[in-house]
């Protein structure tokens, strides 16, 4: 995969997506910045609703449209900004250096298409290969995502294949392209224990040979412990908090990280409530004046409610956006 | 796959049974033929010879068994009016029929596909209020109006179509858009509908991800998805198409079955009337059950497997 780059592969800034309803607008992704390198795996957290699956589709502008828009910031592949590309050139850029891996495996194949035609559609479309060329590529990519019996499961339908194998076939198909960027929306959460745990394990082990860097996003911090190298806590269109993982769940900073890692049911602690955090995060339509999570936060000051915190950096590359981190 | 077959079979000689009961009865309410057979100046005895002869002096009952009994034979009595074995008669003109209801499906799928797609992905722009309009004035007149219309400007003033009878390609052109137009209403609607949902699905968000063309995410995996229920509908919309042929073939003197429909209820000519409905039941039946074996092609998730 070429020379070790310099910078990061991809640079989110700002990232502002706003939607438009008959309610008004919503601040859904609302200033997301981050930056992802070659063969690092970013995961980014948080509630449902907390913008995390319009960030994703925001970074490929495959957001809902006329339902929501970007307002503002950049994404910049290698420097290049997609958000300034027109929709032809931004085309260009899908599948072949940005791929997306989608949540649910059930409804991501196209159930008219055999998984092999679908998967062609993507060879032939990054590596303009044809014929019997293309059924050695589309068998590789299978076996490369550990579909058994490739050469013969081409010809099947979506429906004739398990969830997992489903799973795997949108993976080949996102990975056709030979991305440098993969985003997974979610990927596992579809999928029973034991078959994420073989999933995730296949993607670890693409993600070394390639150098491939991942935004892996995911509520479910078993999985975040076991893909990811950072973390980005969103919260209500943000994000909170960013940190390596480690140093994340060892010490978490932002009040809401503390409280989100602290509802995560454990095991061993035989507890007899699962802890929850009190309240509602706040309405995309009606954003907080201050802080959005100060309405819920225990340590919450005067000035929490009335001004937006900044971005705080703080050590080891870690960063917090809250008043309490300001001195 | 056997037993559905054979179910089918069954259901569609029931249905023929309940429809040739129907039309039997049906017929013979419009009034004795000897009234039109038989000259204005013939004598009450001769009317009455004619009808004993003809055996319409018998119970219904009678008169419907005696015509099942021959029907399964293949038998199904001579033309009132001409004497001509009404199979042959019916026959000649099925051709016809199945030949303009063909082209009008054509016609009507020409219009619609791109109409119900285009409305579909310009929803509430330009296309899609063209779209739909086209599909409610089509579905909203009757078709005897636009037929005559259409014969009045392309026929009489323009002098581009001829207006009547059959011959070349451009007789088929005002029967068939008459007939197309009317049906391709409920296909736009219901393409447009089902390219909303399927747009909106995770598939095709997947497709765009690959980076493919939208040109190709909506006429390939959009498209491929919407037209199952289309499919499905084309079998239903043949019967219409055939049933409101009926006015279109007189209207445009097309040798068809429905004008031989017409005919031969003028004439209360019950052997031909008779014939004539049951092969468009059969019609009706044999075309949706072509579609209900071509919804496995469509959808491979009918399949099985």
């Amino acid at each position: 995969m070429g020379e070790a780059p310099t910078g990061p592969v991809l640079e989110v800034k700002d990232l502002r997506t706003h939607l438009f309803t008959s309610r008004g607008v919503g601040r859904a992704v609302d200033g997301v910045s981050f930056a992802l390198r070659r063969g690092e795996t970013l995961g980014l957290v948080g509630e449902s609703g907390s913008g995390k699956s319009l960030t994703c589709l925001s970074l490929l502008r495959l957001n809902p449209q006329p339902a929501s828009r970007i307002v503002g910031g950049a994404v910049l592949y290698e420097g290049t900004d997609l958000l300034a590309k027109t929709d032809e050139e931004m085309r260009r850029y899908r599948g072949k250096r940005i791929a997306l891996v989608l949540q649910d495996p059930m409804t991501a194949l196209n159930p008219v298409f055999t998984v092999g035609n679908q998967i062609f559609e993507a060879i032939r479309l990054h590596q303009g290969a044809r014929g019997s060329r293309l059924r050695k590529i589309a068998a590789e990519m299978m076996r490369l995502l550990r579909i058994p019996d490739p050469e013969q499961r081409l010809g099947d339908y979506p429906h004739q294949f398990s969830g997992g194998m489903r799973q795997r076939a949108v993976g080949a198909i996102a990975l056709s392209g030979k991305p440098s960027v993969l985003i997974a929306d979610e990927p596992t959460t579809a999928l029973d224990v034991t078959i994420q745990a073989a999933y995730l394990e296949v993607l670890k082990e693409i993600q070394r040979r390639e150098r491939l860097a991942i935004l892996f996003v995911t509520h479910d911090f078993a999985v975040v412990a076991r893909m990811c190298d950072r973390v980005a806590v969103m919260y209500a269109g943000k994000i909170v908090e960013t940190a390596d993982t480690w140093r994340l769940f060892d010490d978490p900073r932002h009040p809401y990280t503390v409280a989100l890692l602290r509802s995560v049911p454990d095991v061993e602690a035989r507890i007899e409530r699962l802890y929850a955090i009190e309240g509602q995060p706040p309405s995309v339509f009606e954003p907080a004046k201050g802080c959005a999570f100060a309405a819920r936060c225990p340590h919450a000051e005067a000035r929490c409610h009335d001004e937006p915190p900044p971005d705080v950096p703080l050590e080891g590359g870690r960063a917090v956006r809250c008043w309490l981190f300001v001195r | 796959m056997i037993r559905v077959v054979f179910f089918r079979l069954m259901q569609s000689l029931v249905t023929l049974l309940i429809t040739s009961v129907i039309i039997f009865a049906l017929a013979r309410t419009s009034g004795s033929p000897a009234d039109l057979v038989l000259a204005p100046e013939a004598t009450p005895a001769e009317r009455q010879a004619y009808i004993e002869r003809m055996g319409f002096d018998r119970p219904l009952a009678y008169q419907y068994l005696i015509f099942l009994k021959n029907a399964l034979q293949g038998d199904f009595g001579k033309s009132l009016r001409t004497g001509q074995p009404a199979t042959r008669l019916v026959f000649e003109r099925l051709g016809g029929t199945l030949r303009l209801a063909t082209v009008a499906l054509l016609i009507a799928l020409a219009i619609s596909l791109p109409l119900g797609v285009v409305a579909a992905t310009q929803r509430g722009r330009t296309w899609d209020r063209v779209g739909l309009g086209f599909a409610l004035l089509g579905q909203s007149v009757p078709s005897f109006w636009k037929a005559i219309v259409f014969v009045i400007i392309f026929g009489v003033w323009l002098r581009w179509l001829p207006t009547s009878g059959v011959g070349t390609w451009r007789h088929y052109i005002l029967p068939a858009v008459t007939l197309g137009w009317g049906v391709s209403a409920g296909i736009v609607r219901l393409l447009r509908s089902g390219m909303l949902e399927v747009m909106g699905s995770e598939y095709i968000k997947l497709a765009r991800a690959k980076g493919l063309r939208e040109s190709v995410v909506v006429w390939k995996h959009g498209l491929r998805n919407a037209l199952i229920p289309v499919i499905t509908f084309i079998g239903f919309m043949y019967g219409i198409i055939i049933a409101s042929g009926v006015v279109i073939e007189v209207v445009f003197g097309w040798p068809g079955l429905g004008l031989l429909a017409y005919e031969s209820t003028l004439w209360r000519d019950f052997p031909v009337l008779q014939l004539t409905v049951l092969l468009f039941t059969v019609i009706v039946i044999v075309i949706n059950f072509l579609v209900d074996v071509s919804y496995g092609l469509v959808d491979p998730r009918v399949r099985g497997g």
